[in-house]
């Protein structure tokens, strides 16, 4: 695997060759200016920023906008032709959506199995990728190419294969891991785990080794060395692992519909029966997506605290 | 605490450098041996699993306790909450009767089909369950249904209880049946009375009565007819129908696939048409797939339908019983050569038992009373189809207008689907070549017979085997 | 004590080994298993049944003349270009916002939530919402661009015909995006301060900076990113499952979508077990590839 060790490296190289590439030295034109801090860019930078920003914030948000308006519509104009506004607001479709389908459970499930699967990834995670950034050993070559290789088999394929093992094991054990919360959750825990372990070595990686030399001085051994120096440093990175892991979880759609029955099914299976046989209810499905995403959005917000933590406590002095 | 700023580019780069040589003799040799090790665990696996794969789950499908049964219901009604408000009083009623208590779990139609697979793959599944009655051959194929033998067909009450038409579409023939049916159905043509009626029109009996009807009715933003052009199901379903009537089979006698006949082209073509070629229904149409023909019908927006049985659909869309008039679909004039008058192909629901039950006999109880008269007659007058059975098809609440139609349908006019072990494959692929044929036409293409010729020879190719 | 040293990066494998092995390779090796069988419906029941097919089921995959080969095919070629497009505006897009976002200005924190919105919505939810306004005749996107702007006079299908490769382009993108944006910002927050300031008083400007700071100490984690996206898209099920069904238009069938179907819905597991390996073949040479050449040119540097 390749290294990542190299963030220190080139970026100090970029900040060596970019003097020289901009030729004298400071202070020819403007005297004694101040050189100009990265606290204030240039207008161009400010224009830019705001035009580009804007545009993605568009992109980013006109679907939620679509649902936020036609959950508040009746379905019969949801169904019509597409309105800004709803011209008839109404908030029936958050009452009505909590009897059309299960939605509680169904949530609790998706936070149940998103959640236990996430927090098992990363922890399995952060073990397998310390071995990997700080150890040579032999096999680790072989590891980290097979682990990797894994996330490129269509899922699509060991579906059934896997299904066929848990139920073996079931009949085996006589634990129930057909259609249990357990099962999803050790499936899904693989599927970020190749990348997870990938990216926190990176991340690990780019952790100064001194870092650890001193730790062992002050006699942490190897596992106290990674709660205590690498962990800490690598929150920023634990953090985007820790998201896109339980999004890999919460949005699961094909292994989610075969491997969970009525009392384990998750959002993403459960939100399809608001398409019934008849009818779709558009507005229903836009408010329940809506009110099940607010506690993720919500988390996130949480959890880029943690992010920005993570990276000012990275540029301290 | 010391912190990651202090970087040693020196430092690091020299101790990394070192380290890696260090390690790059061991590895190569690790290497070697590791890849001796990981191919031996890869052949050993494959024995296990491919010894795992064997009839190895013949034993605990279902439950353990033979006082209990899994039961995987379809969606029937209006939603899944729905379908279990209507079930589990008749459940409770069952357990009153014999002491077994039945778990229900209703399962999305989008999911039935895989989820049957892996039961049958396992052999870990419910003990009864419903599937769609097109599904029968090939499901029966899989091996993973329990047949009703004379013996299990005496046991839910006898052949003779159950609708002759209905009961040969659940399974090949010359084979026992590997379900019963549960629910009927049958398509017709919807039409609104009231838009018939400011024309001055009657419902037609032939196409080409229902295309001249559907062009005078086509204005103002009304379309003369409703097509649900992306849906693979209704697509093949008109195919079936159509093809009946143009005397195109799809599979020969011995249950091979023969798709690209004149006869299979000329009736998809004819079906196709009505958006291209006729116009009677809107370009828009093309991609429906989630019911909005019905939406289009109900509201108003288009004046005709082809569509299974239905009150309550149409009712929850805000038409009242009486709006609509239901005739059988309209026929070729004359029928060609080859052609038969056959209008629907018999729809339906059917109620099997999965082979591995460890509980045979209280899933046979449990089918015999979901085929009772009592019970056929409270589902299907919630449900709005048509009972199975025609002891219980006298009650009064079937003989509405709409379900008079249907049933003479069902009994005159209806043909089942081939009861093969590929119709699945058929029904994916000829749908799938159906829906591009619609976006086709609905963008402006001219399709010709040759194009439907073309697609259909496509599709066969791609039946497996 | 040596020994426990030794052993001590197994044991911190292990449990990602173990389960590694159980969800993935097992089933990986009976998947490889599958594809010289010929399992269709008739032994699915009872797969050790299941007669051999030797190489037929490869055979009639890439045999490019039959229909099955050059659907395949097609869909490949779609898939290839969807993925190559997805990779490159997302990390566009990622990176842009990323180091937009790098600075304090007010409403910082709001933006940085904003773009992870549509990662936080549950997939099906967000595609489904799409498959609304791409409808013809009552969808937004056609509101916009027929009724309000008039950019055509004819209202354009987006989820059949041939528009569906884009689509399925803008909502993968749309959805992927936020991930490069996630790690790319993660990723900025360990360049040093001290460089951009170092540069700063050199007399190096924003843009300057950008190309030669962050850029380049992003390298890693592109190295990454890009990877993750290509891996992403290309066995994306998820979004051409839901907003097309399950018969995608052959202009957004991606090739996962197109192996459920020759496998799941017609029931032929030998024959998508074989169209899944080919896949997984070259998604592993190109992966070996892009790893070999992004590796190799920066000892060039060092």
């Amino acid at each position: 695997m390749p290294s990542s060790r190299t963030i220190a490296r080139t970026g100090e190289r970029g900040a060596r060759t970019a003097p020289a590439a901009s030729g004298p030295p400071p202070g020819r034109g403007g005297g004694g200016r101040r050189p100009r801090s990265p606290m204030a860019p240039p207008r161009s930078f400010i224009w830019t920023r705001r035009i580009v920003l804007t545009l993605l914030t568009a992109f980013a948000l006109l679907p939620v906008y679509a649902m936020a308006s036609s959950s508040l519509k009746p379905l019969q104009d949801v169904q019509g032709e597409f309105r800004w506004s709803p011209s008839r607001p109404t908030i029936r479709p958050y009452i009505d959506m909590w009897d059309t389908v299960p939605l509680a459970d169904y949530f609790v499930n998706s936070i149940l199995i998103a959640g236990g699967a996430t927090v098992l990834s990363v922890a399995i995670a952060i073990l397998a990728a310390y071995a990997v950034s700080r150890y040579r050993f032999p096999g680790r070559r072989v590891f980290t190419i097979t682990v990797l290789s894994t996330q490129m088999f269509p899922g699509i394929l060991f579906l059934l294969p896997l299904f066929l093992i848990f139920v073996n094991v079931g009949n085996a054990t006589g634990i129930a891991l057909y259609g249990s919360r357990g099962a999803l959750i050790l499936t899904y825990l693989t599927f970020s785990l190749p990348f997870s372990i990938w990216m926190l070595a990176g991340y690990f990686e780019s952790i100064p080794r001194e870092l650890d030399e001193a730790a062992r001085v002050d006699g942490c051994g190897p596992i106290g060395t990674l709660f205590r120096v690498v962990l800490p440093a690598a929150v920023p990175g634990v953090v985007a692992v820790t998201v896109y892991a339980f999004m890999t979880a919460w949005g699961e759609v094909l292994f989610a519909s075969v491997m969970t029955n009525e009392t384990t099914r998750t959002l993403s299976i459960g939100l399809q029966g608001y398409s019934t046989q008849n009818e779709v209810f558009w507005n229903q499905i836009m408010a329940a997506a809506l009110v099940v995403s607010l506690p993720v959005v919500a988390g996130f917000l949480l959890l880029q605290r943690f992010l920005v933590a993570g990276l000012t406590a990275g540029s301290v002095k | 605490m010391p912190h990651p700023s202090i970087r040693s580019r020196t430092g690091r780069s020299r101790t990394g450098r070192s380290r890696t040589e260090r390690s790059r003799t061991a590895r190569s040799r690790a290497f070697r041996s590791t890849r001796t090790a990981t191919a031996l665990a890869a052949a050993g696996l494959l024995l296990a699993t491919a010894a795992a794969c064997g009839g190895g789950t013949s034993e605990g499908g279902g439950d353990s306790a033979p006082k209990t049964l899994t039961y995987w219901a379809s969606n029937q009604g209006t939603s899944l909450e729905h379908d279990k408000q209507v079930l589990q009083p008749e459940l409770a009623k069952f357990e009153k009767q014999t002491g077994i208590k039945v778990q229900l779990e209703v399962v999305p139609w989008t999911d039935l089909l895989n989820r049957i697979l892996a039961a049958t793959t396992s052999g870990q599944g419910p003990d009864v369950l419903n599937i769609g009655n097109t599904w029968s051959a090939s499901l029966q194929a899989t091996g993973g249904l329990m047949p009703f033998d004379a013996k299990a067909m005496g046991e839910v009450g006898g052949a003779q209880r159950f609708m002759p038409s209905a009961l040969a579409s659940a399974g090949a023939q010359g084979k026992d049946p590997a379900a019963v049916p549960l629910y009927s159905l049958a398509y017709g043509l919807y039409y609104n009375k009231k838009h018939f009626a400011d024309a001055g029109l009657q419902p037609p009996k032939t196409w080409k009565e229902l295309v001249d009807s559907g062009k005078k009715l086509t204005k103002d933003g009304r379309y003369g007819l409703a097509v649900e052009g992306a849906s693979i199901p209704e697509n093949v379903h008109h195919a079936f129908i159509m093809g009946q009537q143009y005397g195109a089979d799809f599979f020969t006698a011995d249950g091979r696939p023969s798709f690209d006949t004149p006869q299979a082209a000329e009736a998809i073509k004819a079906y196709v048409d009505l958006l291209g070629k006729d116009k009677i229904a809107a370009a828009g149409n093309a991609e429906y797939s989630e019911n909005q023909s019905l939406r289009d019908f109900a509201t108003g927006k288009a004046s005709m339908l082809l569509w299974q049985a239905t009150t309550s659909g149409l009712t929850n869309l805000g038409m009242k019983p009486g709006d609509w008039g239901v005739v059988p679909i309209p026929l070729p004039d004359p029928v060609p050569a080859g052609g038969r008058p056959i209008t629907s192909f018999v729809a339906g629901i059917n109620i099997a038992v999965f082979k591995n039950t460890d509980n045979r006999a209280g899933a046979l109880k449990f089918v015999k009373f979901m085929t009772s008269d009592d019970e056929q007659k409270i589902l299907n007058k919630t449900y709005g189809s048509l009972p199975s059975v025609p002891s219980a098809q006298a009650d009064p609440a079937f003989q509405t207008d709409d379900l008079k139609v249907f049933r003479s349908i069902l009994e005159k006019s209806a043909a089942p689907l081939p009861q093969v072990p590929k119709e699945s494959e058929f029904e994916t692929l000829v749908g799938t070549a159906m829906k591009e044929l619609f976006a086709d036409a609905a963008s402006g293409k001219q399709i010709t017979t040759e194009d439907v010729r073309a697609k259909l020879k496509t599709a066969q190719q791609k039946m497996s085997g | 004590m040596v020994l426990r040293r030794r052993a001590l990066p197994y044991l911190l494998l292990l449990p990602a080994v173990l389960a590694e092995l159980v969800v993935h390779l097992v089933p990986m090796v009976t998947g490889l298993w599958m594809s010289f069988k010929e399992l269709t419906l008739l032994y699915i029941r009872n797969w050790s049944e299941a007669p051999g097919a030797g190489l037929d089921n490869y055979k009639v995959a890439v045999d490019v003349n039959g229909a099955i080969g050059q659907d395949l095919l097609r869909s490949f070629g779609v898939t290839v270009a969807i993925t190559v497009l997805t990779v490159g505006l997302s990390w566009v897009m990622g990176v842009g916002a990323a180091i937009l976002l790098q600075e304090k200005f007010r409403g910082r924190g709001l933006l940085r939530a904003v773009f992870l919105v549509p990662y936080a919505l549950p997939v099906y939810a967000s595609v489904i919402t799409w498959s609304f306004l791409l409808q013809r005749d009552t969808g937004l996107v056609n509101h916009v661009l027929v009724d309000q702007l008039g950019v055509t006079g004819d209202r354009p299908f987006w989820l059949i015909g041939d528009n569906s490769f884009w689509a399925l382009l803008t909502v993968i993108v749309w959805k992927s995006w936020p991930f490069a944006f996630l790690v790319l910002m993660a990723g900025l927050q360990g360049v040093d301060r001290e460089m951009y300031e170092a540069a700063a008083i050199d007399g190096a400007g924003m843009w300057r900076q950008i190309r030669h700071i962050t850029l380049p100490a992003l390298r890693p984690i592109n190295q990454v990113v890009v990877l993750v996206l290509f891996l992403w898209t290309f066995n994306d099920f998820n979004t051409p499952f839901v907003l097309f069904g399950k018969a995608a238009p052959p202009a957004g069938d991606l090739v996962s979508v197109h192996i459920y179907q020759s496998s799941f819905v017609t029931w032929n597991f030998g024959a998508g077990a074989a169209m899944s390996v080919l896949l997984l073949l070259f998604l592993l040479v190109v992966t070996v590839l892009y790893l070999i050449f992004t590796s190799r040119r920066r000892p060039a540097h060092a």
